[in-house]
């Protein structure tokens, strides 16, 4: 059923070569759009935490934002509406990127920025989950705010949140497939571009499918890896997530045990 | 950087209109087909029901692992030959976008509500079941009376936020070329050219529209938290 993408193409390759190069760029854009989100988030994250007021309120305007704004809207923005709204001479310059970095660039900040807001949440919502305590014995050991944040706050908050950052890896790589409307032949578009050539719909689509089943278990796999590693003894581990994300927003606990309430 | 003028959004709003309407349509079938085929694929894995089971849970995992937007795509090339071979024809039936776009937002926000339900079935008492078989009431009775309106209850914040991105997701159809908020207004940007404006107002509906609603949902979440079942 596979054939097809070991057969020739018009310009010399083969198939399966196109989805390799769309396996690329969707690879490319989750794995630098991630480290840009991670950088991001965490500094929003935090922003939301502290006492500032003026900083705490830009760090919830930036969630708002990008939250609460389609991705592919944004995905528009960057790269129809940003060079418009720029300098002329700017503008013409971002205009002029060649192809296909002219899209891979907007759509690197986009889903960044974007993964970034949610990523935001989970990092605030893992220092609240930790004691005040916390930070209360490390004031009374001397330690200032950035310290505190630094050494104390941080390190424990990431670990606690390893497990629902899964499901923000595992979106990235599927939010990667909107590039295609701005042009980017990532995965998706390219299986769509062989369905096209060769009517193999079938085979064009399943191939992709299968590309991304296995890219969304090496994902949920390494982040579990990673939560066993810096696991924090006595709260849940990362395979119950999918589960506690739900319940610890369901407002009636009891059953299930709060993976919060252990550190607590 | 040209003027911008946004005189041109109000001459559009018509339109937009439109497009906005029928995102929002979409958005509430999507979530009626989506919530009641959830329901349904959630008590089939609650009961454990042997095959149907293990191919709805197999069904769930394919539709988190990959993008909508290639969801779209295989419903789009899959439901006519499907509907062909039910109908009997033999031969692919085209149903067009719209219909497409319908069906495939309902059967892929299934696979989302079914978790959120599942994990609420789970989060029932015990005690509920117990005293439902002390009462002698029959299975279906107690789901449809006593256990699945405590579980909408309780997951109602969760359905309303998954609703709410659903609602984002919507924007997706743009690859259909259907006329939703976002279609009509890159259409119209097409045609006369000030994508600027078309481009930001749409960001501005859309954030609005969700914002609006995730403070409904947060607010009632604050109201289950003081009058709810305890913690």
């Amino acid at each position: 059923m596979f054939g097809v993408l070991f057969e020739q193409t018009a310009d010399g390759q083969r198939y399966i070569d196109w989805l390799l190069s769309g396996l690329g760029w969707t690879l490319a854009l989750a794995f630098f759009g991630w480290w840009i989100a991670f950088a991001v988030g965490l500094v929003v994250g935090i922003g939301r935490t502290v006492q500032n007021r003026f900083f705490a309120a830009l760090a919830r305007l930036y969630v708002e934002i990008f939250r609460n704004i389609p991705v592919l809207v944004q995905m528009f923005l960057w790269y129809f509406v940003l060079p418009e709204i720029l300098p002329d001479s700017l503008g013409n310059a971002i205009k002029q990127i060649p192809p296909p970095w002219g899209s891979f660039f907007p759509a690197l900040l986009c889903l960044g920025l974007y993964t970034a807001a949610r990523i935001a949440e989970q990092v605030r919502a893992g220092i609240e989950a930790l004691p005040r305590g916390q930070a209360e014995a490390a004031n009374a050991l001397g330690l200032g705010g950035y310290l505190t944040y630094r050494y104390i706050i941080i390190p424990q908050a990431l670990r606690l949140i390893v497990p629902s950052l899964t499901s923000e890896v595992m979106g990235i790589y599927k939010n990667t497939s909107v590039a295609l409307t701005i042009g980017l032949m990532e995965l998706t578009a390219q299986a769509r571009q062989i369905s096209e050539v060769t009517f193999q719909t079938f085979t064009a689509f399943g191939a992709a499918t299968l590309i991304y089943l296995a890219l969304a278990l090496i994902a949920y796999q390494s982040m579990m890896l990673i939560d066993k590693a810096v696991h924090i003894p006595g709260t849940a581990h990362a395979r119950d997530i999918r589960d506690q994300e739900l319940t610890a927003e369901v407002p009636q606990g009891g059953v299930l045990p709060d993976a919060m309430e252990v550190v607590k | 950087m040209n003027s911008l003028d946004f005189s041109i959004i109000l001459q559009a709003w018509p339109y937009l209109w439109s497009g906005l309407l029928f995102s929002l349509a979409l958005t509430a079938a999507a979530s009626i087909i989506g919530l009641i085929l959830g329901t349904c694929f959630a008590l089939v894995q609650h009961f454990e029901i042997p095959v149907v089971s293990q191919i709805v849970r197999g069904y769930i995992a394919v539709m988190r692992s990959i993008p909508l937007i290639l969801v779209l795509f295989w419903f789009f090339f899959l439901v006519p030959i499907v509907l062909g071979h039910l109908s009997g024809i033999g031969r692919p039936i085209p149903i067009g976008a719209t219909y497409t776009a319908f069906i495939t937002f309902g059967l892929f926000e299934a696979a989302y509500y079914s978790e959120i339900i599942r994990v609420g079935l789970r989060a029932v008492n015990k005690g509920q079941f117990e005293a439902c078989q002390a009462l002698s009431l029959s299975t279906f009775d107690t789901y449809r009376h006593i256990i699945l309106p405590q579980v909408f209850r309780v997951a109602s914040p969760i359905i309303l936020s998954q609703t709410i991105i659903l609602f984002q997701d919507t924007s997706l159809v743009y690859v259909l070329s259907l006329t939703d908020l976002l279609g009509a207004a890159s259409k119209l940007a097409q045609l006369n050219g000030r994508l600027v404006e078309m481009y930001l107002a749409v960001a501005v509906v859309y954030l609005v529209i969700s914002s609006a609603a995730s403070q409904f949902v947060a607010s009632l979440r604050k109201r289950y938290a003081l009058t709810g079942t305890h913690r």
